[in-house]
């Protein structure tokens, strides 16, 4: 299955990062939680603070710390809502 | 009439270095347009993306939260108003400041009490110049909003919102803070460079549109944690939200007056120039006439003088 998920990154003053992945992993408040393609829809408030891995398509991972996030999964992909997002390493 | 000449060549002088302060303001503001226009365009996807993420748990989870209910009795309105922090932006805050005077003559008739909040320095000066109460007032930032920011005076708006749930008949309440019932918000909204218009809304509590939805059944959501929870922590972060947009707009077109406002004064002082350096050219040209009548009557005086001899 070659099948990908649109993430989108969203911050309130601007749009992080957006792209194709193969795998979202975040933490809500009731716990760790990886998403893959085909998830069911699913609206979920991060732990604060949170740190949100993005597992992009050839293997690499982006890491965001991400302050009053939110996570909402749809048919269509991923967007994850944030007051604040800074990347935990240096992407790339 | 030299004198004269010199009073003109002085003011032609001080209105040049004028033109010269208001023509750099002009370019600062108009690079701060767009500068401004930048960020809301950048603050669109998550407002997008909050308002899809509130639809789809709106129609999911029951509605009754404190943000989303009109309080049945509604004694006391909060008012945020947004002005700028420094003048010479034309009619800006005064426009501003006229639609919230407006909005707050309009609940006073209908018997609420106006609480005020007020952003930007010439909003305070002018209330705290009326010695009218001013809630809490926020300055600095009304050029170059953050999110930051316009947290700040969310959280403030929202506590004295949640405050207000058990006030009685105007007494504060178990609490012992008294709150407001609703939320206003006067910004100026950015119609184009030349128009920008000063406009009242409320933002709390909000209300939930029925739409009937064309796309069918909304896909079966889960939620973590349950939808009451995440509603009640989406909710402040929506207003928050609304408040930074409001913010950055307004700071789009306190830019955008400003420039047009710097324009005229810039457009005034080249005017001004042209008629002192006409009316200089006229003055010296005069006092040059004059000096040669005075010469030529001189001469024809003395020649019919010596004629005499």
């Amino acid at each position: 299955m070659a099948q990908q998920l649109h993430v989108e990154l969203v911050a309130v003053e601007e749009k992080v990062w957006s792209g194709e992945a193969e795998m979202v992993v975040a933490r809500t408040t009731e716990g760790e939680l990886g998403v893959l393609p085909g998830h069911a829809p699913l609206l979920g408030q991060l732990a604060e603070p949170s740190q949100v891995r993005i597992k992009q398509v050839g293997g690499e991972q982006l890491a965001y710390d991400v302050a009053g996030g939110f996570l909402s999964v749809t048919g269509e992909g991923v967007t994850v809502l944030a007051e604040s997002a800074t990347p935990a390493t240096p992407a790339r | 009439m030299a004198a004269q000449v010199r009073v003109l060549r002085q003011r032609i002088r001080s209105a040049k270095s004028m033109k010269k302060i208001t023509k750099a303001m002009e370019l600062v503001a108009t690079s701060r347009i767009a500068k401004a226009q930048a960020r809301v365009e950048a603050s669109l996807p998550y407002a997008q993306a909050i308002t899809g993420v509130l639809t789809a748990l709106a129609s999911n989870a029951r509605i009754d939260h404190p943000l989303l209910t009109p309080r049945e009795r509604v004694r006391r309105a909060g008012v945020l108003l947004v002005t700028s922090d420094r003048g010479l932006a034309g009619g800006y805050s005064t426009n501003a400041i006229k639609t919230a005077e407006s909005l707050i003559a309009r609940l006073k008739a209908d018997g609420k009490e106006p609480v005020l909040y007020v952003i930007g320095r010439k909003g305070v000066t002018f209330y705290r110049f009326r010695n009218r109460e001013i809630a809490a007032s926020w300055t600095g930032f009304s050029e170059q909003p953050s999110f930051a920011d316009a947290r700040e005076v969310g959280e403030t708006l929202i506590k004295a919102f949640s405050a207000g749930a058990d006030d009685v008949e105007g007494k504060a309440g178990a609490d012992g803070i008294l709150g407001v019932d609703e939320l206003h918000i006067v910004h100026t909204e950015f119609k184009s460079l030349m128009t920008q218009t000063a406009v009242a809304k409320i933002i709390g509590p909000m209300q939930v549109e029925d739409r009937p939805r064309s796309e069918g059944l909304l896909p079966a959501y889960e939620f973590e944690p349950e939808a009451e929870a995440l509603l009640d922590a989406l909710l402040p972060k929506y207003i928050n939200t609304r408040i930074y947009a409001a913010l950055i707009e307004s700071a789009a077109s306190e830019s955008a007056a400003r420039r047009r406002a710097m324009k005229s004064a810039t457009d005034n002082a080249e005017e001004m120039i042209e008629k002192y350096t006409r009316e200089m050219n006229s003055a010296r040209q005069a006092s040059i006439t004059q000096e040669i009548s005075e010469i030529v009557g001189g001469a024809n005086a003395l020649a019919a003088s010596g004629s005499e001899v």
